[in-house]
């Protein structure tokens, strides 16, 4: 069955599979914009215990997600992985080691004789949910903007900057996206507390900070759209491969794509629907729509950096090192490969969900935190 | 086709590698057995009723999952690292490399991550049935996102299953099936995780051994050395098979680092093995100066019995290696410098005459490229190509050869411990045989430099291949300054030596606080 695809849909689906990846990290990424939000939210150590525990029992799911987009990314267009990876080495390691923190924090944030204290582990996780969503946000705002890269004919990476990578912090817009990143994050996380705890102080505080940090985020992201659909683009031809620049490509993209600009469009209302019901009706099923908004916004942002003949990691430095889905990919048989695999994706999901449910089919509250067995 | 480079930038990129893969192995091994111990207990639970066993699952498990934090945290950065610090080794092989690595993901950390969920919190939530599942497939999946990572390293030792392909660059993927089924990936996977179930039977028995001596919680010790002791014994027996497997496959496919576990400069028919011993030491650099022994012990053609299943069997040395012997069909290092360096000049060739535009040269150099006999005969040695002083291709035999001897020994010494205490507490006498109380408690630290001293035979013994004949260090690495490796090197340092105090000051202390009645209100 699969065996029968053409190599260029291969490619495709697998920048599909990549897109839909980046696209739930960012919705899981809810844990880190919560734990941005501990001391704003939790007045009290019982507070700040119960939204730990909320966000404890989800981190190991964004962390997962993280490394398998990061496999995954790996396998099937290898080529960026070489090139950014090492080459925007101190992006990446920046992003890294703020994840390195966050994993021990919750499982060791109270323990007893934990050499550094509690405070250190929150402030460890802080540091996670500020870093780690503003920087991730950058690094996908150079699948826009580009990135200072040569490569030779054995396709081997030159980087052109002495900053490795952390020069993308200097573009407004990537930072743009990765501020509208952080404050939609946020927003998640106030979501996703109305829905899982049960504590009175807790979803007045939410309710409030719900609005402070909508208006942020709506700026940047507009913001981060508006320059996104004016600017110049990196295509390419798909017969001579030859990357040219090409005016208002990623507004000819969603037109050009309407299904993706469906997407796109919907998924806005979504993450604004989700915010408004929490704010304005029953709070605590805004962070389904929101959730599924962010999604699909994701999604369709990915979509129309990689598809339509456009390079999704584009050199600022010499236009034909640039990366698209047909020249960073793996062979055909990989991808073939892969694409079996891939075939086990329903499946996981399918058990998560049920072990999920299982265990999360109540609110936390107070009284839980007393009798847990397991407690962060 | 690829530039000299910065030795500096090589050495501190393998130390920063060779640092996050030994602290992550530092975590790894015991999650892949207690997992195992503890889904065991459960069973027993599930089965009896008792609730002494609960309890006990529950202590294990407790102390599994601090373990498990710092695991998930130093495999993190492994996974990248391939990109961060070997780029050209990931564009080079990303095409056989990455499947695994994507593989593990969907397949093993996502299993892991989601039953761990309901191992930890689903006590009260769910089915007795479910829960018991569930800590079965936490140990299944901390074992297949074994297998998948160990594939891809055995990929690398016997670089099997694909071809160069000149027109990217690359060496791609042609049976998934030959890189999965691997002789040496088999060895490799079975024998590695073996290791971490011995060594987490070992971590069981010595922290019970220590409630023993202090007389605390004597029911769930004894309980927990019995399962623990026949888990051992099982795992022990496996592991030494599968380490002789290992062995017989080092023999096939890198011989050099045979030669160097075993401290062998000349080859000669029916070599003895070396039990015990100790190299003169000198204070010259040469390696030659290595290869007087101050003492050994020998059992007499054993090594090439075991390496080839034939007491007379030739056994290559480092010298034949490097000078070939061609009585023994052994071609010289030299030789194989002299059709890397075809196999680089004829990609140069090609790649030049693509850039010219003649499409005669090019589509002509292509076939030939390409042809069956060119990647059997020049590019199978490409790494080669980039090597000029031939003492580069010949690890540190020392410390290769004092890793590999005290591995083994201890692994032996593992086996006497389990079938000791596997005795004496199925006879009710372990409480009063203190001084093999004390002996099993340290035993823990032994049993992680067992472990660690496997990955130094494995790693530092294939130096300086990255991928074996095909990519050494020198060229895989990433073009980054020095500097900035070295910084990282000192963060990562600095974080996972910190991590690692507070980990194993948790992991004490929640052991001093012993096991919860149940009802009680912290884990
Ligand atoms: C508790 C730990 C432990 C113990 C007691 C042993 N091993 Fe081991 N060994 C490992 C833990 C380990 C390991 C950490 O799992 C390694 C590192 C890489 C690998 O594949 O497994 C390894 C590697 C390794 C290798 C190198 C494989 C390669 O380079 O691909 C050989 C030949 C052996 N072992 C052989 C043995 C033998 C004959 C033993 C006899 C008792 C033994 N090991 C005990
Ligand atoms: C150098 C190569 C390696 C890489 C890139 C790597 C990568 C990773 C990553 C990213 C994680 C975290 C997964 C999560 O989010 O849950 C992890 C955890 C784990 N890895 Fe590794 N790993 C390597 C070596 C190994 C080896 C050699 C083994 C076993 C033989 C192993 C077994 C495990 C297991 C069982 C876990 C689960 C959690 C734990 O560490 O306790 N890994 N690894
Ligand atoms: C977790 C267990 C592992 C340990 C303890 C370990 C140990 C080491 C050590 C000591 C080195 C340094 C050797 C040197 O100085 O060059 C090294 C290098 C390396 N290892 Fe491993 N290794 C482990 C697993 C793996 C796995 C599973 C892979 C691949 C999937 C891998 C790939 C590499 C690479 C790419 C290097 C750098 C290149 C080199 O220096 O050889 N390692 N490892």
């Amino acid at each position: 069955m699969i065996a029968a695809i053409s190599y260029s849909l291969l490619q495709e689906y697998w920048w599909a599979i990549i897109s839909l990846l980046g696209a739930l990290l960012v919705f899981l990424m809810f844990v880190q914009g919560g734990q941005s939000l501990l001391y704003t939210i939790g007045k009290t150590e019982l507070q700040r215990t119960m939204l730990v525990n909320t966000l404890g029992r989800k981190w190991e799911f964004t962390f997962t997600t993280l490394v398998t987009f990061g496999g995954a990314f790996f396998a099937s267009f290898p080529l960026f992985y070489a090139t950014s990876f090492g080459g925007a080495y101190w992006v990446w390691i920046a992003i890294l080691f703020s994840f390195i923190i966050q994993a021990v924090s919750y499982e060791y944030r109270t323990k007893p004789a934990n050499f550094l204290g509690t405070k250190v582990y929150e402030a460890f996780l802080f540091t996670n949910g500020l870093l780690g969503t503003i920087l991730i946000g950058i690094a996908v705002g150079t699948f826009f903007n580009g990135a200072q890269f040569s490569l030779n004919e054995y396709n081997q990476v030159t980087w052109q900057t002495g900053a490795r990578g952390l020069e993308a912090a200097l573009n407004v817009h990537n930072v743009s996206l990765g501020l509208a990143v952080f404050f939609l994050t946020r927003v998640l996380a106030l979501l996703y507390f109305n829905n899982s705890i049960d504590d009175e102080e807790i979803s007045v505080r939410t309710k409030k900070h719900l609005l402070i940090n909508t208006i942020p985020f709506l700026i940047f992201f507009l913001f981060f759209v508006v320059v996104l659909l004016l600017k110049n683009g990196f295509g390419y031809n798909p017969d001579t491969m030859e990357v040219t620049l090409e005016k208002y490509k990623y507004l000819h993209n969603l037109i050009e794509m309407p299904a993706v600009l469906i997407l796109f469009l919907l998924g806005t209302l979504l993450v604004l629907f989700g915010i408004f019901n929490d704010l304005f009706r029953n709070p605590g099923k805004g962070i389904w729509f929101s959730g599924i908004g962010t999604v699909l916004v994701v999604l369709s942002l990915f979509f129309i950096a990689g598809y339509n003949n456009t390079c999704y990691y584009p050199s600022a430095f010499d236009l034909q090192s640039s990366l698209n889905i047909r020249n960073s990919s793996s062979s055909e048989f990989t991808l073939t490969v892969m694409s079996w695999v891939s075939l086990l994706v329903p499946f996981v999901i399918a058990y998560i969900w049920y072990a999920w449910k299982s265990i999360n089919n109540k609110k936390i509250d107070k009284d839980e935190m007393d009798s847990a067995s397991h407690k962060y | 086709m690829f530039e000299a480079i910065d030795l500096s930038l090589v050495n501190w990129s393998r130390a920063q590698f060779a640092l996050t893969a030994m602290y992550h192995w530092l975590f790894v091994p015991l999650t892949l057995g207690t997992t195992f111990i503890i889904a065991i207990m459960e069973t027993i639970y599930v089965k009896t009723g008792k609730p002494e066993w609960k309890k006990m699952t529950k202590f294990w498990m407790t102390l599994f999952g601090i373990n498990f934090a710092i695991g998930v945290a130093t495999g993190l950065i492994l996974e990248f690292e391939f990109g961060t610090n070997w780029s050209n080794y990931s564009w080079f092989v990303g095409d056989i490399f990455g499947a695994p690595l994507a593989i593990e993901g969907i397949m093993a950390f996502f299993m892991e991550s989601t039953f761990i969920a309901v191992m930890f919190f689903g006590w009260n939530k769910v089915s007795k049935k479910f829960h018991l599942a569930s800590s079965w497939l936490v140990a299944i999946g901390a074992n297949l996102s074994a297998l998948w990572i160990l594939v891809a390293n055995a990929w690398m030792q016997s670089p099997v299953g694909t071809t160069f392909n000149p027109e990217t660059a690359r060496n791609e993927m042609t049976s998934f099936w030959e890189v999965l089924f691997s002789p040496v990936a088999i060895n490799k996977f079975l024998h590695t995780i073996t290791s971490g179930f011995v060594l987490s039977a070992v971590f069981v028995i010595g922290v019970s051994a220590w409630f023993l001596l202090k007389k605390r919680h004597i029911v769930m010790a004894r309980k927990s050395i019995l399962v623990a002791a026949i888990f051992g014994i099982v795992s022990s027996l496996a592991l030494i098979g599968t380490g002789d497997g290992s062995a017989k496959q080092v023999a096939k496919v890198q011989p050099m680092k045979l030669a160097a576990m075993e401290g062998l400069y000349n080859g000669y028919e029916g070599v003895d093995l070396i039990a015990v011993g100790a190299f003169k030491s000198t204070s010259e650099e040469s390696n030659d100066a290595m290869k007087d022994f101050l003492f050994k012990i020998e059992i007499p053609n054993f090594l090439s019995f075991l390496a080839f299943g034939n007491w007379d069997a030739f056994v290559p040395g480092v010298n034949d290696l490097i000078n070939g012997n061609p009585e023994k069909g052994i071609m010289s290092v030299h030789e194989k410098i002299d059709r890397g360096k075809i196999a680089i000049e004829k990609l140069t060739a090609y790649k030049e005459a693509k850039k010219n535009g003649d499409e005669v040269l090019s589509s002509s150099l292509v076939n030939e490229l390409t042809s069956e006999n060119f990647q059997e005969d020049y590019f199978r040695y490409l790494g080669y190509g980039h090597v000029n002083d031939t003492n580069f291709l010949i690890p540190n035999i020392p410390l290769v050869f004092y890793s590999f001897h005290v591995m083994v020994m201890l692994g032996f010494l593992f086996l006497l411990v389990f079938v000791l205490a596997l005795w004496w507490v199925l006879r009710n006498k372990l409480d009063s045989k203190k001084w093999f109380l004390l002996i099993a408690i340290f035993t823990i630290p032994l049993a992680y430099l067992a472990t660690e001293l496997g990955w130094v035979v494995a790693e530092f013994g294939r130096q300086p291949w990255v991928i074996q004949d095909l990519m050494p260090t020198t060229t895989a690495v990433s073009q980054i300054s020095a500097v900035s490796v070295q910084i990282t090197f000192v963060l990562f340092a600095v974080i996972f030596t910190t991590l690692l105090i507070a980990e194993v000051g948790i992991m004490i202390k929640q052991i001093k606080i012993g096991p919860k009645d149940e009802g009680g209100t912290k884990s």
